[in-house]
């Protein structure tokens, strides 16, 4: 009866959906304000149903109800309940629900904080919004319907694949679909904007937050799929290039580039043209990734479960999204007008060399992705396109957008002066030189990339102390705390934004340079030293956990004879899916990780093991993680709560223009 | 051209690649011995240790090389489209034992039945290094002068029997 309920609700949320989608923008078009009026109950509608549907799959899955096809595919009755729930996104039906599920939180949240945007603006976003859902709920349920029903009903489920029993996997999709979809916010703004032919500063101030509060999730989504591979996978790899990571690192360096482009938007009235389309693309390219992992394509670790039914329907709906709203930039476009000039040397300038090269890594990530399907598709042979190409392009393009990353902020702008800027840098400057020239040396190492990196790092920060200090120095205020505190949060949120690129940085730099692996055969007893650090094996034990059987090792961890640590990987055995998992064990810290995986068990107890030492590995993933809270810092700042208040209806007008009246 | 209009070009293109690329399967590797000599190998049989397996013994025929091991979960699965195939008739298959303990092989076949007139052993792995093997099973279809024509990564299904092996081996028999 549930999934009944569930799948009505699905049905019900496609009709609110084709109301939503066209009497709003129709209305909005001939100016009838009580079609515009029907776009925000109809969103809430919507979100109301599909949360239904929602919780009728989450309680199919904790009642064990085996007679739904896609619980019985995905979950078992001793998979825990936790990881039940989590089912819901473990494979292609239930994620495209969670999709859908985001994509009206998100229209919610819009209904919710719009109070402030003309009505026009409000109906059409709301509408290109609903024409979305429009697309993945007729997606759902033409193709994938997560409620089809089993009859008769399997006695037990065929489990959740294990390489997605983690808690990283319990948070990570929809982290990353919270990503992918709050961009399609910034998507409806700017076809809005299209439609509506009014693309001013205002319509950049209204997507600036939203932008902001995407591109964070979509970090973190990242951030824990890159963590979850490294510890769940086994061979102590972070970042592999593989399609379905590149399909959600292209939308994530369009989305990064289009915050950038809102800033010159929103401040000068520049960049309008190239700042709409960053917003298709950057929504486009979510899509597009949602195609590729779904539709059998490409090869990759982690595609689903394909069929080219499925296929052509999200290509014929990528065809229509990206292509109608591509075709509607192309027409409207050319109206909109060009912003304010500037010089090269200018803070326009710099943001929009780093655009233009975030957008070159994003078209080198595209091209590389799908350069062999263009291959195959030539009829020229099969190949596959691997980290040396990833690294040898994006290296060259990543190095000098992050030289003038630490720049940008100190130019004005329109036009800005070299010496000027040569003569407050130069410290800064100096220092990050000399320091990634000796600093290498000093933990006794040098090569050229580890260099470039640290320096890229020092850079950043030195720059950016600089930048604080200037500020604190023109702020006004009597003492240090009262100036902090007048510096607004947005350039707090940009300084540590781009601090955490550096601490970013310094992991990536630090673990290529520095790591330590080893792959030996150990016997019971038996030591080997890695990084410093002495690992003796001291056997495995047999353990039982509630889906799984595994074989657990046991090493102790030693430095200069002192004991560090103990550590337990496991190898794990599904007899579901009857699937050998490796479970590293993984002693974390600040300045290093030891790693352990069992290899394969050889004779007499004795193992084949893996052992790594990887100095800074998790700067990689704080970096973003501190990138996110720049982000967050950002969307704090006082003029959006201040926005914020101004939407109540008791709006006092403040001191100085009651005063101004008076004068 | 428009500049406005580039955006849209290129998406164009792209969806063209994609749509093609959806009747396409990635997974499909091209054998570059299809078109070549079979490698000759002499292996010891599997039933009959003193006697010899050699593709040059088959000259004059077309032929099914297929190679399997009683490890293998995969050649479990295809094992029913081969014994069908192998009762129809139509083409012999010839087995390879492919690194494998010659009791366990012949339990195997004890067990689930043989469809193959004659099995050869590899043990070394030799035979498999020569055709190109990276995992059982795999399956060949060999000409009547000795010439591979296709081959098969992965198990046999009906459909790929049906649709692609018979007609295959029909054409090669009537050249």
């Amino acid at each position: 009866m549930i999934p009944e309920i569930g799948h009505f609700a699905l049905i019900l949320a496609l009709c609110v959906a084709v109301v939503q989608g066209s009497l709003p923008i129709y209305g909005a078009a001939v100016g009838n304000s009580a079609l515009m009026a029907i776009a925000k109950p109809a969103a809430r509608a919507q979100f109301l149903l599909i949360l239904i549907a929602f919780c009728s799959l989450g309680y199919a899955f904790a009642d064990k109800d085996f007679s739904v096809l896609y619980v019985a595919a995905t979950s078992n009755s001793q998979l825990p309940l936790h990881y039940r729930l989590a089912a819901i996104w473990g494979a292609h039906e239930g994620s495209l629900l969670l999709w859908t599920f985001i994509l009206t939180l998100w229209m919610f949240a819009v209904t919710l904080f719009s109070k402030h945007l003309p009505e026009t603006m409000r109906s059409r976003i709301l509408g290109v919004m609903g024409l979305v859902s429009m697309g993945f709920l007729l997606f759902m349920l033409t193709v994938s319907n997560p409620f089809e029903r089993l009859i008769p009903a399997a006695p037990d489920g065929r489990d959740l694949n294990p390489l997605l029993q983690d808690p990283g996997m319990v948070i990570h999709p929809p982290m990353l679909y919270m990503g992918y979809v709050g961009f399609s916010v910034a998507f409806a703004f700017a076809i809005a904007a299209l439609l509506g032919g009014n693309l001013d500063a205002a319509w950049a101030r209204w997507s600036r937050p939203w932008t902001t509060v995407a591109w964070c999730f979509l970090t973190v989504g990242i951030a824990m799929g890159s963590g979850w591979a490294y510890y769940e996978l086994g061979w102590g790899g972070w970042w592999f290039w593989d399609p379905v990571e590149n399909a959600s690192f292209m939308p994530w360096l369009a989305g990064t580039a289009l915050v950038h482009s809102l800033a010159v938007t929103d401040k000068r009235g520049g960049f309008k043209v190239w700042t709409v389309l960053l917003a298709i693309m950057a929504f486009s390219l979510s899509l597009l990734g949602t195609f590729l992992v779904r539709s059998g394509v490409l090869t990759s670790v982690h595609a689903f479960a394909t069929d080219p039914k499925r296929g052509l329907f999200i290509l014929a709906f990528l065809a229509i999204v990206i292509g109608g709203s591509l075709a509607l930039y192309a027409w409207r476009a050319p109206r909109v007008g060009l912003g304010g000039s500037f010089a090269m040397v200018s803070r326009e300038g710099m943001l929009l060399a780093n655009n233009v090269l975030l957008v070159a890594a994003m078209g080198s990530v595209l091209l590389g992705t799908l350069y062999p399907l263009f291959l195959d598709a030539l009829d020229l042979g099969k190949i596959s396109v691997g980290p040396p190409y990833f690294d040898s392009v994006f290296a060259p393009l990543m190095a000098p957008a992050i030289f003038l990353m630490g720049i940008g902020p100190f130019a004005q702008w329109k036009k800005a002066e070299l010496p000027e800027l040569a003569r407050r840098l130069k410290w800064a400057f100096g220092v990050s030189v000399v320091t990634a020239l000796v600093l290498p040396l000093v933990m006794g190492k040098w090569t050229p990339l580890l260099s470039l990196g640290l320096l890229l790092a020092i850079w950043i920060v030195t720059t950016a102390v600089v930048g604080l200090r200037e500020r604190l120095a023109h702020a006004d205020g009597p003492s240090l705390s009262g100036r902090v505190a007048a510096v607004p949060r947005s350039y707090w949120g940009m300084l540590v934004a781009h601090c955490g690129i550096a601490v970013f940085i310094v992991g990536v730099t630090m673990v290529k340079g520095f790591e330590s692996e080893q792959d030996v055969r150990m016997n019971v007893g038996e030591t080997a030293t890695i990084g410093g650090y002495t690992f003796r094996f001291d056997g495995t034990q047999d353990v039982v956990g509630p889906n799984y059987t595994a074989a657990r090792g046991t090493f102790h961890v030693s430095w200069d004879g002192r004991e560090t640590t103990i550590l337990y990987p496991e190898k794990r055995r599904y007899p579901v899916q009857n699937q050998i998992m490796t479970e590293a064990a993984i002693d974390p810290g600040l300045l290093r990780d030891l790693y352990v995986s069992l290899g394969e068990p050889l004779d007499d107890g004795a193992w084949s093991v893996r052992l790594y030492h990887k100095p800074f590995v998790d700067w990689i993933w704080g970096g973003c993680l501190i990138m996110a809270l720049g982000g967050v810092l950002a969307v704090s700042d006082r003029r959006y709560r201040l926005a914020w208040r101004q939407q109540e209806p008791a709006v006092v007008p403040s001191a100085r223009t009651v005063r101004r009246k008076v004068a | 051209m428009n500049r406005f209009l580039l955006p849209l070009s290129i998406f164009v293109v792209v969806v063209v690649f994609l749509g093609v690329g959806l009747t396409l399967n990635p997974r499909e590797i091209p054998s570059p011995l299809v078109g070549k000599a079979a490698p000759e190998f002499s292996q010891p049989q599997l039933y009959d240790q003193e006697k010899i397996f050699s593709p040059a013994d088959l000259k004059g025929k077309v032929w099914l090389l297929n190679f399997w091991a009683s490890w293998c979960s995969g050649c479990k699965t295809e094992h029913p489209v081969l014994m069908d195939l192998a009762n129809s008739g139509q083409v012999p298959i010839y087995g390879m034992d492919y690194k494998d303990e010659r009791q366990e092989a012949l339990a195997w076949l004890q067990r689930w039945g043989n469809p193959y007139p004659v099995v050869g052993v590899d043990q070394a792995g030799r035979v498999g290094i020569n055709y190109g093997v990276y995992g059982v099973p795999e399956t060949y279809v060999i000409d009547k002068r000795g010439v591979i024509r296709y081959k098969q990564i992965g198990p046999l299904d009906p459909d790929t029997v049906e649709k692609k092996i018979l007609p295959l081996v029909r054409q090669l028999e009537s050249q």
